[in-house]
């Protein structure tokens, strides 16, 4: 039963396994984002209040939602990393990183972007907004102290260690915040808090959450597979591996 | 173990008095930030008054962020950080006692001298004696947070500024609930509710933090 988890320990089969399902995720991950998106800009009708300034939540929510998910799925790839001793959990680790904080960028600037007409202001110390930005510090974090260590093992394991710190701090910093804010201000927008949303209105953003998750993991696979090859120059399937994709390359001896 | 314990923080402590310069730099930076704040925006009671609270807690931080490079640095460099991760005791318990040794030694000190600092934003008693509460309370948090970005960042040549980007927004809740029960009491408001939070998560640290430290320590070493 514990075979395919083994499996997934071995850097040439998850290799071969996320080479073959990269392309398949990709083109699902477009179609889906392309459905979310014409139902999003088109289909759906414009708010009541909002008018058609709404329609960046279609950017924005999933977004969100994926600097957040994407920071659990780093967490955890880093205790399994520390736990069983997992070399390619880190390499997941270290490959969501920038995608993550890339995410955490786009849901600040459509943030914005999208305050800019409702709330008159392109920035606004909400608590959302606020928490976004720590965990987009947080992403720096990590990342630059992968970038500190020329050592992969060791950058490995330091950075493992700060992702479960971070998880741990994450809730508690997300929440001190909201505290903050609630005190300092009042809330400015309780629209999207509010959860009947319209069906008309939430199909697509449903379609562009799960378009966004395939979008992630598809880069993830290509992402670890070139996180693979690195770690495993000195290996001989990786050489091999290569010589398939580049037979001209082949040293004929 | 008790022993063990005590011999590191007798240690620590022995080499700072040692080195009293090390020790007064990073109080030094806390008045002088202060001092820079009613330079740059007003030097109007009301004003000083308004902003008190929260620069003495940003300086409070910063400080603390400057004192962490002497946490573990030297010890790493001579290999006595290695002599303890070998030792039969554990690991944890041994960086707790550093990390003690670590506060007595900074947070301490700036505990005692932010009531006099903060009479220069015209405070009222009551706002000192609730700020040095609460920097009582939070320092030791800001200081087990502060050891786990330190220890990871052991073996790191100018880790500086690394550190306080790895360091900083874990120590945020601590700003935010230190600052507010501090604005409070100077607003002559009930400062309880933010004070048994900085509470809670200085249980928290205490409870974790040198299990983390720990475990940053040895992937240091490796």
């Amino acid at each position: 039963m514990w075979t395919w988890f083994h499996k997934l320990g071995s850097p040439p089969h998850l290799y071969r396994l996320a080479g073959k399902l990269a392309p398949w995720l990709l083109w699902i991950a477009i179609v889906l984002i392309a459905v979310g998106t014409y139902g999003g800009l088109v289909l759906a009708p414009p708010d009541y209040q909002q008018g058609d300034g709404f329609r960046i939540i279609y950017v924005h929510a999933p977004s969100a939602w994926m600097s957040m998910s994407i920071y659990t799925v780093m967490a955890t790839a880093s205790a399994i990393g520390l736990i069983w001793r997992m070399k390619l959990a880190f390499a997941v680790a270290a490959a969501s990183a920038p995608v993550g904080a890339s995410f955490t960028f786009l849901a600040l600037v459509t943030g914005a972007i999208w305050g800019q007409p409702m709330w008159g202001t392109w920035w606004v110390w909400d608590a959302r907004l606020t928490s976004e930005l720590i965990l987009l510090f947080v992403y720096f974090g990590y990342m630059g102290l992968r970038a500190a260590f020329s050592e992969v093992q060791k950058a490995d394991r330091a950075s493992a260690v700060l992702a479960i710190v971070g998880v741990v701090n994450l809730p508690i910093i997300h929440y001190s915040v909201v505290w903050w804010n609630t005190l300092h201000q009042v809330s400015t927008v309780t629209k999207l808090d509010n959860p009947s949303i319209s069906m008309d209105m939430l199909w697509p953003l449903l379609v562009m959450i799960v378009g966004f998750n395939l979008f992630y993991i598809a880069i993830l696979a290509t992402r670890v597979r070139s996180e693979v090859l690195g770690r495993e120059r000195n290996a001989r399937w990786v050489g091999e591996a290569l010589d398939d994709l580049l037979p001209e390359n082949r040293v004929t001896a | 173990m008790a022993q063990a314990f005590l011999a590191v923080v007798r240690r620590d402590l022995r080499i700072a008095f040692r080195r009293l310069s090390d020790l007064a730099s990073p109080l030094m930076f806390f008045a002088i930030v202060i001092t820079l704040f009613p330079l740059a925006i007003s030097p109007e009671p009301a004003v000083l008054r308004e902003i008190g609270p929260g620069v003495l807690w940003v300086a409070a931080l910063l400080a603390t962020l400057l004192a962490l490079n002497t946490l573990f640095r030297s010890d790493f460099d001579d290999g006595s950080l290695e002599q303890l991760a070998l030792s039969a005791h554990p690991l944890p318990l041994l960086v707790f006692g550093k990390i003690l040794a670590h506060w007595l030694i900074s947070g301490v000190p700036l505990v005692l001298l932010s009531p006099l600092l903060a009479l220069s934003y015209d405070l009222s008693s009551n706002a000192l004696q609730v700020l040095t509460l609460a920097l009582l309370i939070g320092t030791p948090t800001l200081s087990l947070l502060g050891s786990v970005g330190a220890a990871l960042t052991a073996g790191v040549r100018q880790a500086g500024g690394l550190l306080a980007l790895l360091v900083l927004p874990l120590m945020l809740p601590v700003l935010v609930f230190g600052a507010r029960a501090t604005t409070l009491a100077a607003a002559e408001q009930e400062p309880a509710g933010p004070l048994y939070l900085l509470a809670a998560l200085a249980a928290l640290a205490v409870t974790l933090g040198p299990f983390a430290t720990a475990a940053a320590v040895r992937v240091s070493l490796e």
